[in-house]
């Protein structure tokens, strides 16, 4: 379990969340969970002989910056009623949610490695009720985002102040739920939620403008009425800075394109079709440990 | 298990019959939703590209497209997980292809609990039940590669819209050149006078196994082999029940109205005989190893051998 002291984090003393300065210190640290994070899901997939590594390594930094910087949340207390909500929508990459609840101190880290065995609350896809800070099943695409809607119209319901954040694939932007979900967000004006798409460029069977173009994605975002920013998704300022404008719109939902690398992180995966849902051998396992070690 | 019987992928035949369908007819059509590296329709793109359509992740969109190709003439594989081609787009083949009886044939690999550790949002158990309960659709179970390439070349020629299940893992190899597939025509792939052994896809193997057990204990079973669950072939169902006195019924599919429902409503309307369906209880499965969740949910020889004891004492 990994905790970043409350005062290597510098708010400007105006509030202003745009002009929020990070000292550096505080963004190594991130940095530093995030390699933790990486080295545990590779980990946890070579052990459990299978999984989506390539989606793992690609979504860790923002689901790092979110459950160690951005989000109200509770380990201790995952049912409590007021914490933000994270949704992994693209649920194959369940390793580094485990691996990030666990290093946030929902379960212990020990536990990671019983990934997708045997009685395990960890199941190759995120499951509700079965492991400590889960907030969705998820697993078959494209439900996330309106799932997470559900949460915030009931905050919203409850006059409560919590946010949602949702994890999109690019791939999911295949799915037209998810576009029906993104219909809904902004006819609610639901500025309560935050959602975040894995622009790695890739899916299961190829690059996505191959299979299936998504471009122009931005556009198709804003044409549906939601605020849209870019960034790189593998950069800790930008996430924090992004989600810092998002809570500051009123009145609509922010999508954040991370254009993020399938496999970030391991020479070999990053850009690699092959390792979107396969389990290194033992020599690759031992590299990547090496490339993600301290 | 045997130690010769010989383990194939019934998605690598899939993929080949496929290919050999697409030189033999201009008319076949593949569709695939970003799985075609697993399902194998990418055999097809790689000979056929002009006729290979990757939908990405959209399989709803992908079904109402193959009904708009099969209203043109077309002859449409479409192809994906099976919780993904069934469930996730029930409405379009409902409204779209079983409705006006559309030339689509759903091919769909996965299916079941033996797709192990992704867990249960993967593993569907239920496809059989909500498949064969739509009017005009045929329902297919392969019991090995072979009989997948024979289903699968069988069904182009067949009109109208058929739905095949078959799995992730390699698979024994059951039948030969000389087993004779007909669509609506179970096979009776051992003969015996005590009690029938009627099995589905990967738990055929296991109605042998377990008829080998019964022959140690002097019980004679027959084991058919129920490849078609609709239409149902009730004349080789109630002969069986008929003959023997008692049947079992072997699905990696949910008890609740899979295989085991289908047989068990012919012979109550038929032919009663003492009955006992082995089968996943009326639960989702989980993450885990193949062989660890068939022991779990009740899937193995053992379980069968049981039942069939069951059976036999209330025969008496
Ligand atoms: C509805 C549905 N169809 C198919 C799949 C199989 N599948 C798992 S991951 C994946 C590709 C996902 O691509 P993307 O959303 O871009 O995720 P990433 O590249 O970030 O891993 C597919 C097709 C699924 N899980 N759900």
């Amino acid at each position: 379990m990994t905790d970043i002291p409350r005062e290597s984090r510098r708010r400007h003393p105006q509030g202003d969340a745009r002009l929020e300065i990070y000292d550096g210190e505080f963004i190594r640290q991130l940095e530093s969970i995030a390699k933790k994070v990486r080295r545990h899901s590779i980990r946890m997939i070579y052990q459990a002989g299978s999984g989506h590594p390539g989606g793992s390594l690609s979504g860790a930094d923002i689901m790092v910056a979110l459950y160690f910087h951005v989000m109200k949340h509770d380990p201790k207390r995952p049912d409590w009623q007021d914490r933000d909500r994270f949704v992994l929508s693209k649920g194959h990459a369940a390793p580094a949610l485990y691996a990030v609840l666990a290093e946030s101190g929902y379960f212990p880290v020990e536990e990671l490695d019983t990934l997708r065995k045997m009685g395990s609350r960890l199941q190759g896809h995120p499951c509700l009720g079965k492991t400590p800070g889960v907030e969705m099943s998820t697993g078959s695409l494209g439900h996330g985002l309106a799932a997470g809607n559900g949460m915030a119209l009931a905050a919203k319901l409850d006059r409560r102040l919590h946010r949602v954040y949702v994890l999109l694939g690019d791939g999911e932007m295949d799915v037209g739920e998810t576009w029906e979900a993104a219909m809904l967000a902004s006819h609610y004006k639901l500025d309560n939620v935050t959602a975040y798409v894995d622009r790695n460029k890739l899916q299961l069977d190829g690059p996505t403008e191959k299979i299936m173009s998504l471009e122009p994605l931005a556009d198709k975002w804003k044409a549906f009425g939601w605020h849209v920013i870019e960034i790189n998704g593998h950069n800790m300022k930008e996430i924090i800075h992004a989600t810092n404008e998002a809570k500051g719109v009123k009145g609509r939902p922010t999508v954040v394109i991370c254009h993020t690398i399938k496999g970030k992180g391991v020479s070999y995966m990053e850009g690699s079709l092959h390792f979107h849902g396969k389990a290194p051998s033992d020599e690759e396992y031992e590299q990547a440990m090496k490339e993600l070690g301290d | 298990m045997p130690v010769t019987w010989k383990w194939e992928s019934q998605r690598k035949q899939y993929g080949k019959a496929l290919v050999e369908l697409g030189k033999e007819r201009g008319d076949i059509v593949v569709m695939d939703a970003d799985l075609s590296s697993s399902t194998r329709t990418s055999d097809f793109l790689a000979a056929f590209p002009e006729r290979f359509f990757n939908v990405g992740i959209a399989e709803q969109n992908m079904m109402d497209t193959a009904a708009g190709l099969a209203a043109s003439g077309k002859t449409v594989f479409v192809s994906t997980f099976a919780v993904f081609g069934t469930g996730r787009c029930y409405d379009q083949i409902r409204q779209s292809i079983a409705y006006p009886k559309l030339n689509v044939k759903i091919v769909a690999s996965h299916a079941g609990i033996t797709v192990g550790g992704d867990g249960a949002s993967h593993q569907i158990i239920e496809d059989i039940a909500l498949m064969r309960v739509l009017p005009n659709m045929t329902v297919i179970v392969p019991v090995d590669s072979l009989e997948t390439y024979n289903a699968v070349k069988a069904v182009s020629k067949t009109p109208g819209p058929v739905y095949v299940r078959i799995g992730r893992a390699d698979v024994p190899t059951l039948t030969d050149k000389n087993t004779p597939f007909e669509l609506n025509s179970a096979t009776v792939m051992r003969d015996g006078a005590d009690v029938t052994l009627i099995g589905c896809g990967i738990m055929v193997a296991r109605c042998l196994e377990a008829a080998e057990e019964l022959a140690k204990h002097g019980v004679d079973a027959r084991v058919v082999n129920l490849h078609t669950i609709k239409p149902l072939d009730e004349k080789t169902i109630v002969k069986a029940a008929r003959e023997t006195g008692g049947v079992v019924t072997a699905e990696e599919h949910s008890v609740m109205m899979g295989m085991g429902s289908a047989v068990a409503m012919c012979l109550v309307e038929n032919f009663h005989v003492p009955m006992k369906r082995v089968g996943i209880p009326d639960t989702f499965g989980e993450s885990g190893g193949c062989e660890e969740l068939m022991t779990k949910y009740g899937l193995t020889a053992e379980n069968i051998v049981e039942a069939a004891h069951d059976v036999l004492r209330r025969k008496k």
